[in-house]
């Protein structure tokens, strides 16, 4: 089968974010970028299945600036065959992500599509459920474990009571959770020869999909401090602070 | 025009966090429809009839709801959308699970965990795990939201008297069916909603050792969380995690134990009323955010705590 894995360039996650001054959003300037980790987490859940030999292709899409060709290239390293690049300049929603990718699934026909659950930017957690509805595709999201089986998929998936388990006819679509696998590091050959890797361009008008977003933001502010307390000396004071100061006993 | 919340639940109760959603919802609107879809949930349709301010309650009963799943519960919501210029839902795993799909169908962008109302259409929402708050405009006809529960005090379960109505269509998906659930059975209160919650994290060095939590956690009433590290680890099961991508909890009092404090778990925990650190590093990110620090080794604080809570 084909496994279609859509992937983000986001802020690294060991970054800490500041926000501009003029609280138009977050700066971003000079900053690392990185794949965002649980789009890794659905590049290596693909090359897995390739390498037991459920899938035969793996396609990496990535939706943004010409710079996320590296992340692209960064999913080829890991063991993807193929790339495709859908260029905007501007940040589409989750929506407009959504009609993208659903354009590029009419035309890949995979059989299975791998999502990260949320991108850590913008913490959404919305493409693939959306993504799901508009293909009419079951979705198995927060993913911790996928099991392929004939023309089915059954999805272990992390939900606040403990872990549900679905089964979705193939063609499906799962969101990772981050327990579903640990990714690995890319080798030096294997990124010598993602260079090589077919990486094509389109854009959203030629998928026909508009961009414009309905949802403004206003502003970004940096959330309340929280300041540093103080350092007790031992379990007795800090129980007496507890109860008297803080009146929480 | 009406606004629908569509209700957590288990079938057997409402779920706190829809209480809280109805907050968030009333700030968006008045005339406030609960739907209570699931299989043997009377009781559920009930209890959300006597919650303040919910004028009617939508209650379709049927197996295709029963596990919640996204695919049937989304078009059951569809089919009744047309009707609300607000659907709203808690950002619980079922609510994330589902909306999305709503929204995409009505094609309308969605607006995620929301902790602020400012107005019908302008709410503020965190980013990048907490590290920054946007105030955002949503132009959409109908807007499609989700809502982070503990940014809202809960309104009190009792005082309504809504009247039920009764939605007999049924939806059911058959590309997807339920296999089976893990669920973890505890006497604890639900990390989502506890007053007190103690967390541990790698520091604690293997499952066993949480014991040493549960002991301090009978105490206090408390829920026990983890950190990612600690979950990751395997010392405990997934659904203990506290932090940008786990449970995100605003207990009164929050104590982190053997946790350093990344800033993907600092996003779960730091609008917790009062945070206490036990952690044997003094270099630790957490005692940035704690209100009281104790540098001491875990191993002999949480027993003294214990006694000195008995």
């Amino acid at each position: 089968m084909k496994i279609l894995v859509a992937v983000k360039r986001v802020i690294d996650y060991n970054v800490k974010v500041r926000v501009k001054a003029d609280q138009s959003d977050v700066d971003l300037s000079n900053v690392k970028m990185a794949l965002n980790p649980f789009c890794e987490i659905a590049v290596e859940e693909a090359v897995r299945l390739k390498e037991k030999g459920v899938a035969e292709e793996v396609v990496v899409v990535s939706i943004g600036p010409k710079a996320c060709q590296e992340q692209i290239r960064t999913a080829l390293a890991l063991g993807a065959d193929r790339g495709i690049h859908v260029e905007s300049d501007v940040a589409p929603d989750s929506l407009a992500v959504a009609k993208i990718l659903n354009k590029i699934v009419a035309e890949e026909a995979p059989q299975l599509v791998i999502l990260g659950k949320q991108s850590i930017d913008s913490d959404n957690n919305q493409t693939g459920q959306m993504l799901a509805a508009l293909a009419d595709m079951p979705q198995g999201t927060f993913a911790s474990e996928v099991v392929v089986d004939g023309d089915k998929v059954q999805v272990t998936r992390e939900v606040d009571g403990g872990l549900q388990t679905v089964e979705l006819t193939l063609p499906a679509i799962v969101t990772t959770d981050l327990r579903l696998n640990e990714p690995r590091y890319a080798s030096l050959p294997n990124i010598m020869k993602a260079k090589r890797k077919p990486l094509g361009v389109k854009t959203p008008d030629e998928l026909g999909v508009s961009i414009d977003s309905k949802v403004s933001v206003l502003k970004v502010e940096a959330p309340a401090e929280r300041s540093a307390g103080v350092k007790v000396a031992d379990i007795a004071e800090l129980v007496e602070k507890l109860k008297n100061e803080a009146k929480v006993l | 025009m009406s606004i629908l919340v569509v209700a957590e639940h288990d079938n057997k109760a409402l779920n706190p966090a829809t209480l809280k959603t109805l907050t968030a919802a009333q700030a968006m609107g008045d005339d406030i429809h609960v739907l209570v879809a699931g299989e043997g949930c009377a009781d559920v349709a009930a209890e959300a009839a006597k919650a303040a301010g919910v004028a009617k309650v939508i209650h379709a009963d049927n197996a295709a709801y029963g596990h919640h799943l996204a695919e049937n519960l989304s078009a059951l919501v569809l089919s009744i959308a047309k009707n609300y210029s607000h659907i709203v839902a808690p950002a619980t795993t079922t609510g994330k699970n589902f909306m999305p799909r709503v929204a995409v169908l009505l094609d309308v962008a969605q607006i995620s965990d929301i902790i602020a109302v400012e107005s019908a259409d302008t709410f503020r929402r965190p980013i990048y795990a907490g590290n920054a708050i946007a105030t955002v405009q949503c132009a959409e006809a109908i807007k499609v939201i989700t809502v982070r529960a503990t940014a809202f005090d809960a309104v009190s379960a009792e005082g309504g008297s809504a009247e039920i109505e009764t939605l007999d269509d049924v939806f059911a998906s058959d590309k997807v069916s339920f296999v089976g659930e893990q669920v973890a059975a505890s006497e604890r209160p639900d990390l989502s909603a506890a007053r007190v919650v103690i967390s541990g994290g790698r520091g604690m060095q293997n499952g066993e050792n949480f014991v040493l939590l549960e002991k301090v956690a009978d105490k206090l009433g408390a829920a026990i969380g983890a950190s990612r590290a600690a979950v990751d680890a395997g010392f405990v099961p997934n659904d203990m995690q506290v932090g940008q991508t786990g449970k995100i909890v605003a207990p009164e009092l929050y104590i982190a134990v053997g946790i350093s404090g990344a800033i993907q778990h600092l996003a779960g925990m730091k609008d917790s009323k009062v945070i206490v650190a036990i952690n044997k590093d003094e270099e630790a990110p957490i005692f940035q955010v704690a209100d009281y620090g104790l540098v001491a080794d875990l191993f002999d604080a949480l027993p003294e705590l214990e006694s000195a809570l008995s």
